[in-house]
């Protein structure tokens, strides 16, 4: 057999939260996790514990109170419905997350999410949706559904592997950064070629599948900032991420 | 009215049967020829039509409501090939039609793809519909489980008798809400069931959205103990054994009981129902079990979170060689995502001993990330399949796939043993 791996590749050491521990945050993950969203959460806790670190996952859905002390926050797709659910909430939330990223908290937002960080989305019936303004960007609602496997290169995380399912179309402005170029796929919209939006150390993208899972360099970006902001640096020990390169490998030669 | 549209049909059936080609080519023939034929032939049975669609157990539900219906002395005719398209109905009912298009049958059960589904009742407005659930599956066609549901609502609003309804399900529940000729009625779980059905809402052990039993229900699955379960159908606390596997099989048995009952009305034998429902055997890929060098195997299909879940929830691995096969061609949907929606926990004692199928690294991936022991990773089926039987000689054995890599293991699988075959 060409690929075999042995019993011991794959599994690493168990985790011994003795560097401590990191609190992640997922934002409504009640309403808005249609996309394998929880992968992201795992993966980060699962690269942590190898590493020795721990982590406390935290929620904050619909009527939570927002927790303190919060070291990286994720969120992710959900669908339309969904995001009228959790829109007044999000709105009164808005200004700690505003200031956790101004003050360069870690942050992982997708599809979904990253519409509503923005500053607008604009349906396609001509309604304007406030975001929260945390990225100079706007949304608008498009008649055209987005769908299917996408690769874009990034000068920061080299190639970003992922799928895309969205009608919403989202156009940078001067205040963001693309995560990326789109080598195949729509990405942020169907006009420039540009995929996600960077921004302080947030991370916005289409992309699920999940993402971080097949794109271990993004994991230990956020999980590097996140351990040097609380504990001053990051042991960060290589990984095996060997399955993660295959996984790459045969998505990109798979049709969009 | 012209008989050589169907004549041609059924040609083009035979011819391509004997070339062993699909089954869609008569219909389509048909359709172009003779567009009212399915209509005419579909519209003039005693009984009508019933459709049973939603995301997940329509192949095995649509088996369980033939059945029912013909424990009851009831012809039925059904588009049993598992081709659940407008056209391969069509081109079953060439199979069935005499050379004038007329059906000899009192009822036909129809499997519906959702969106195809839509298509279909504006040709044949069903006298009944049986809605099973709304789930995440094939986002990538559909776009949204939302949109899905709109999907289902326009099925349930064309049907001119009774829409059974999933009443666990709170998508397909609200449904009722929008009939206007129909009347709805429900199949539903006892309470102390309804945790181990945890729709897509509940999957991150979120609050349930289902509706508690406020909405009185004709069949509810009130128990399931080993092999058999007990449902309370109009009151009445009944029993019985199955061949089935699997809890979601045992719940869809609930939905094909109230169907049968919609069709049958006051006329239906509840002893004889039961005895029909024992005698069920799982449909294609859904739990079968074959046999390799004297060990069973078992197939179970997994098509989205939910069916894995339940599909590993269903199958105990102790003792057990384990195989998956994940392949993202179209029928199977080319998302990954739905992988991380599914909690391998269960499986980590036990190890996976091969991974195969065209996204075997992602699937591979993500048993790593649960901790669950890999044997081996293999893309291609055929060597993969071959190194698993190999390697668990003298073991039970259970391979879950999806869709498309069930085919390419059951053909793989049809050279060493013998399969059921289905055209
Ligand atoms: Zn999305």
């Amino acid at each position: 057999m060409s690929d075999a791996l042995s019993a011991g590749a794959l599994s690493e050491p168990a985790a011994d939260p003795s560097k401590g521990s990191l609190r992640i945050l997922q934002l409504y993950p009640r309403d808005m996790n249609i996309y394998g969203d929880y992968g992201n959460v795992l993966v980060l806790k699962q690269r942590l514990a190898w590493r020795g670190y721990g982590a406390e996952i935290l929620e904050h859905n619909v009527g939570d109170s927002f927790p303190s002390d919060v070291d990286l926050v994720v969120g992710g797709g959900g669908q339309d419905s969904g995001q009228v659910v959790i829109q007044d909430d999000l709105q009164s939330v808005a200004p700690t997350l505003r200031g956790l990223a101004e003050d360069g908290t870690p942050m992982l937002v997708i599809c979904g999410m990253y519409q509503l960080f923005g500053t607008v989305f604009r349906t396609y019936d001509g309604i304007d949706i406030p975001g929260i303004n945390v990225l100079d960007l706007e949304t608008r609602g498009g008649s055209e559904r987005l769908i299917g496997n996408v690769v874009a290169t990034s000068t920061e995380f080299g190639e970003v592997h992922g799928y895309e399912n969205h009608s919403g179309q989202t156009f940078l402005g001067d205040g963001v950064s693309p995560l990326g170029t789109v080598l195949k796929g729509a990405g942020n919209n169907t006009e420039d070629q540009y995929e996600g939006a960077r921004y302080r150390n947030v991370v916005a993208s289409y992309l699920h599948g999940s993402l971080l899972p097949k794109n271990p360099a993004v994991a230990d970006f956020l999980l590097r900032t996140a351990a040097k902001r609380k504990f001053g640096s990051f042991d960060d020990d290589g990984l095996d991420d060997s399955l993660a390169e295959l996984a790459r490998k045969h998505a990109a030669e798979r049709p969009r | 009215m012209n008989p050589l549209p169907v004549l041609l049909g059924k040609i083009v059936r035979i011819a391509s049967r004997l070339r062993g080609g699909g089954s869609a080519l008569p219909g389509l023939v048909v359709e172009r020829l003779d567009p009212g034929f399915m209509g005419r032939a579909l519209s003039a049975l005693p009984h009508g039509v019933v459709v049973v669609s939603g995301t997940n157990g329509k192949t095995t539900t649509t088996k369980m409501v033939v059945e029912l219906l013909e424990g009851q002395g009831l012809s039925v005719f059904t588009n049993r090939t598992g081709s659940n398209f407008t056209r391969g109905v069509a081109a079953a009912l060439l199979g069935e039609v005499d050379w004038r298009g007329r059906l000899v049958a009192d009822v036909a059960v129809l499997e519906l793809d959702e969106a195809h589904a839509v298509h279909f009742v504006k040709l044949v407005p069903p006298k009944y519909s049986l809605l099973l659930n709304v789930l995440r599956d094939q986002l990538d066609r559909f776009g949204e489980i939302d949109a899905t549901t709109r999907l289902l609502e326009r099925i349930a609003t064309a049907t001119t008798g009774t829409v059974v309804l999933n009443r666990e399900d709170p998508r397909v529940a609200g449904i009722a809400s929008s009939l206007t000729q129909a009347r709805a009625v429900y199949f539903g779980l006892d309470e102390s069931l309804r945790s181990t059905f945890p729709n897509d809402d509940e999957l991150r052990g979120a609050e349930g959205t289902a509706p508690a039993a406020a909405l009185p229900a004709d069949v509810v699955l009130s128990a399931v103990e080993g092999d058999s379960a007990e449902f309370d159908i109009d009151g009445l606390r009944v029993s019985t054994g199955l061949r089935l596997r699997g809890v979601y099989n045992i719940f869809n048995a609930a939905a094909a009981l109230a169907a049968a009952r919609a069709v049958l009305g006051g006329a239906a034998d509840i002893d004889r129902l039961l005895r029909s429902l024992a005698a069920v055997e799982p449909a294609f890929g859904r739990g079968e079990s074959i046999l390799v060098d004297g060990r069973p195997l078992e197939l179970v299909l997994v098509k989205n979170p939910s069916g894995f879940r339940l599909g590993l929830k269903s199958f105990d691995p102790a003792g057990h060689a384990t195989m998956i096969a994940i392949n993202d061609n179209y029928a199977d949907g080319r998302d990954m995502s739905w992988l991380w929606d599914v909690d391998f926990d269960s499986l980590g004692a036990a190890g996976v001993d091969m991974v195969s199928g065209a996204r075997a690294y992602d699937m591979a991936l993500r048993l790593k990330y649960d901790a669950v022991r890999i044997g081996g990773v293999e893309p291609d089926i055929t060597a993969a399949l071959k190194a698993f039987i190999t390697g668990s000689a003298g073991q039970p054995r259970r391979i879950f796939c999806t869709y498309t890599a069930m085919l390419a293991v059951r053909r793989e699988l049809s050279k060493i043993a013998k399969v059921e075959v289905v055209s």
